[in-house]
């Protein structure tokens, strides 16, 4: 009998320290990623542009590249990027939890997320805002003539507040339909549930690719929030961050000094000492990075610089048809600045 | 070492160690995540609660603005987590308990029919019906600007049922006290008569007299009690119809999977119950003289009911918890809000915490409450 209890007690001690053991601080992500083989990514779930799957079952988008950068820096390959599809109420936890290293998912840079959260973002990758977009049918042209009308979203912090904002500023009212399926949101929209649907205008231009007949639809010229979206790590590792952070930032300073995909061997033998340091010719940037001292160059040589990551997934060629817009170089009237490499 | 032996200090002191184990994991589990919370900056505890949600909820069963809290926001997602399943299990249960005697109907084509329908309902995911339901709504039905007038001022859409509304400036207090007064009454009297009717065996008029005593008070107040009502009828705005009361697709395409998929769980378990009372019931009220439906009335289904209700609780529970579907077609149920809060604060643990809570809370509540119907049904020894 007091074996029986004894091993009871063993039991749920064993349980208990399991538990305590569990909350031991791992190694860094860089080491765990290494030891991998592989980055871990959190991307949206079928998002043209941003995230999709070809017919081959290769992910391609926009985030999807700022991963393969990553991927690039420290690996030298783009391919050694495993995707983990998280949805937009999983996705802080896949990355707090660790299931993920680095979370690459149209998301916007908030001070309460950073600070509340446990993450640290990178930079911005693309700077959006909420638009809303109807049937040209409809005659409207203002979001402000909205008002009393059914609008369509999916669930989220800032869409859901920003409309209450948006008409609470107004005086008016309207009606939220929320859907948790991106699907289920565009179906309803483009069977009129819904008068209207807001979204990032990076992503009503994604919906707006797959209707039937694109030119039915319009999205209107109001912006109505600042949505700049942004990759993001776990706090307190700040190689970890130092890494996405640069990597981003390489793909702007790439664009700037005209590296491309095409001529990083060429520009590898350049005379101007900034490119040297950015592709590894001269000094060390990426030893202090804990990276081969060739990171910048395999992420040119991976992906591409930023315009080329822009025009092959949601430039004016591809079905989301985007301008540049703000995504340009600050010397062009954009506001792409990377800091200096040296 | 002989205290040992005795039987009841060892009871007590194993439900002792039992208890004190269970407090432990679950102290050290909550100690653990707390201290991993706090490690990894992530803001804890439910002081989120009294801040201002900020966000639009449009069906709402109880009053709220985005200027309310998420602790009211979490209040109204609860609303209409049990408006819509306890419509769902009336509905399923009327439904289910036609399709159940169906089912044994002599006519062939009515049991194979009803052996149909359930079917159809038992072995297709609840989720895909809820989906097939509302994709039906919002492609069948035009859109509001196109809305079916089916009668003044209601106005069929795929935005759903819009129809005038009673706004009551007055008197409303005393019409409702007038109805359950009426209601009260004649439950009383049915069973004052019921048990002269034993006692005496004279006949009396029951059903003329329980609504007449049901009538009287309310139309003695709607005479004498200052009762001013007003229509809102809806009209058509810009987008859509303004006013009145609106019956939301999300709602309705909830409600019709809920209520078939509780009536083909209702079914199975009435046709088992009746089944279960022997034949030789059957046979004697038979050679009593009366009718098949008397019969199924007055004797079969007082005995089914005994073994219909365990059963039929775990139906009623599934109901309420499969409501939870209802993020799927954009019907703002517990879960949903929760979605929305956590995605807000970022502060899951808590969230999640709440909605199990609930849900836990409500479900025994069911369960209590079919428990003591149980206990009233079951065979009495006397």
């Amino acid at each position: 009998m007091k074996k029986r209890i004894l091993k009871l007690c063993a039991t749920a001690a064993g349980i208990a320290v399991g538990l305590m053991a569990s909350t031991a601080s791992a190694a860094t992500t860089l080491e765990t990623v290494k030891a991998r083989g592989k980055l871990i990514c959190g991307v949206s779930m079928s998002t043209p542009g941003f995230a999709t799957a070809d017919t081959k079952g290769h992910m391609q988008g926009f985030d999807v590249d700022v991963c393969r950068a990553v991927a690039s820096a420290v690996f030298g390959d783009p391919e050694k990027v495993d995707f983990v599809l998280t949805n937009i109420n999983t996705r802080f936890q896949a990355l707090q939890s660790g299931e993920i290293d680095m979370l690459s998912r149209q998301t916007t840079h908030t001070f309460s997320r950073e600070v509340s959260l446990g993450l640290d973002f990178g930079p911005t990758v693309f700077y959006d805002g909420q638009g809303l977009m109807v049937p040209k049918s409809l005659g409207v042209n203002s979001a402000k003539e909205l008002t009393d009308a059914a609008i369509c979203t999916l669930p989220g912090t800032t869409t859901a507040q920003n409309l209450s904002d948006f008409f609470r500023s107004i005086g008016g009212k309207f009606e939220l339909v929320v859907f948790e399926n991106p699907d289920e949101n565009r179906n309803a929209f483009f069977s009129g549930r819904c008068e209207a649907i807001s979204s990032d205008r990076s992503d009503l231009a994604s919906i707006r690719a797959v209707a039937n007949n694109p030119d039915d639809y319009v999205v209107l010229p109001e912006t109505i929030s600042k949505e700049p979206l942004a990759p993001s790590v776990r706090q307190n590792d700040s190689n970890w961050r130092d890494i996405v952070s640069w990597s981003v930032w390489m793909l702007m300073a790439a664009e700037e000094r005209g590296i491309t995909q095409a001529n990083v061997d060429e520009m590898a033998k350049s005379e101007d000492p900034e490119i040297q340091r950015m592709l590894g010719v001269s000094e060390e940037l990426g030893k202090m990075l804990n990276l081969d001292n060739k990171w910048g160059y395999n992420i040119v040589k991976g992906v591409g610089n930023y315009g080329e990551v822009f025009e092959r997934n949601l430039g004016t060629k591809t079905a989301l048809g985007l301008t540049r817009g703000p995504n340009t170089r600050w010397s062009e009237g954009g506001l792409l600045y990377a800091p200096p490499f040296r | 070492m002989s205290l040992f032996y005795d039987t009841r200090i060892r009871a007590f002191l194993y439900q002792t160690i039992a208890i004190g184990a269970v407090v432990f994991v679950a102290w050290a589990m909550f100690s653990t995540a707390s201290a991993n919370l706090a490690k990894q900056d992530i803001a804890t505890g439910f002081g989120f609660l009294a801040r201002q949600a900020g966000f639009v909820i449009t069906e709402t069963a109880i009053a709220y603005e985005p200027t309310d809290t998420f602790g009211r926001a979490i209040l109204v997602g609860i609303a209409n987590t049990v408006k819509v399943s306890a419509l769902a299990v009336l509905f399923g249960t009327i439904l289910g308990v036609l399709v159940g005697i169906g089912r044994l109907s002599h006519n062939p084509v009515l049991s194979r029919l009803m052996l149909a329908y359930i079917e159809a309902l038992r072995n297709v995911p609840l989720l895909l019906y809820l989906l097939l339901w509302y994709s039906l709504i919002i492609s069948v039905f035009p859109p509001v600007r196109q809305a079916i007038e089916m009668l003044p001022g209601v106005f069929l859409s795929n935005s759903g049922l819009v129809m005038p509304a009673m706004r009551w400036a007055s008197g409303f207090e005393a019409l409702l006290v007038a109805l359950i007064v009426g209601i009260a009454a004649a439950v009383v009297i049915e069973r004052i008569l019921a048990r002269r009717r034993i006692a005496t065996g004279k006949e009396t008029p029951v059903a003329t007299i329980a609504t007449l005593a049901f009538l009287v008070p309310l139309a003695a107040t709607s005479l004498l009690a200052d009762i001013s009502v007003s229509l809102d009828i809806p009209e058509l705005g810009r987008f859509r119809l303004t006013g009145g009361y609106h019956v939301r697709p999300e709602f309705v395409a909830l409600l019709i999977g809920l209520t078939l998929s509780a009536s083909a769980n209702v079914a199975e378990i009435v046709r088992a119950g009746i089944q279960a009372v022997s034949k030789g019931q059957w046979e004697a009220a038979t050679a009593l003289g009366l009718p098949r439906s008397r019969t199924l009335k007055l004797v079969i289904l007082p005995q089914a009911l005994r073994i219909i209700v365990p059963p039929l609780t775990n139906t009623y529970l599934t109901v309420f918890k499969n409501s939870s579907l209802a993020i799927a077609i954009g019907y703002p149920d517990l879960v949903m809000v929760s979605n929305t809060i956590m995605n807000q604060t970022g502060q899951a643990i808590e969230a999640i915490a709440i909605f199990m809570a609930v849900y836990l809370g409500l479900s025994i509540l069911i369960s209590l409450v079919m428990n003591w119907y149980n206990a009233r049904v079951a065979l009495r020894e006397r």
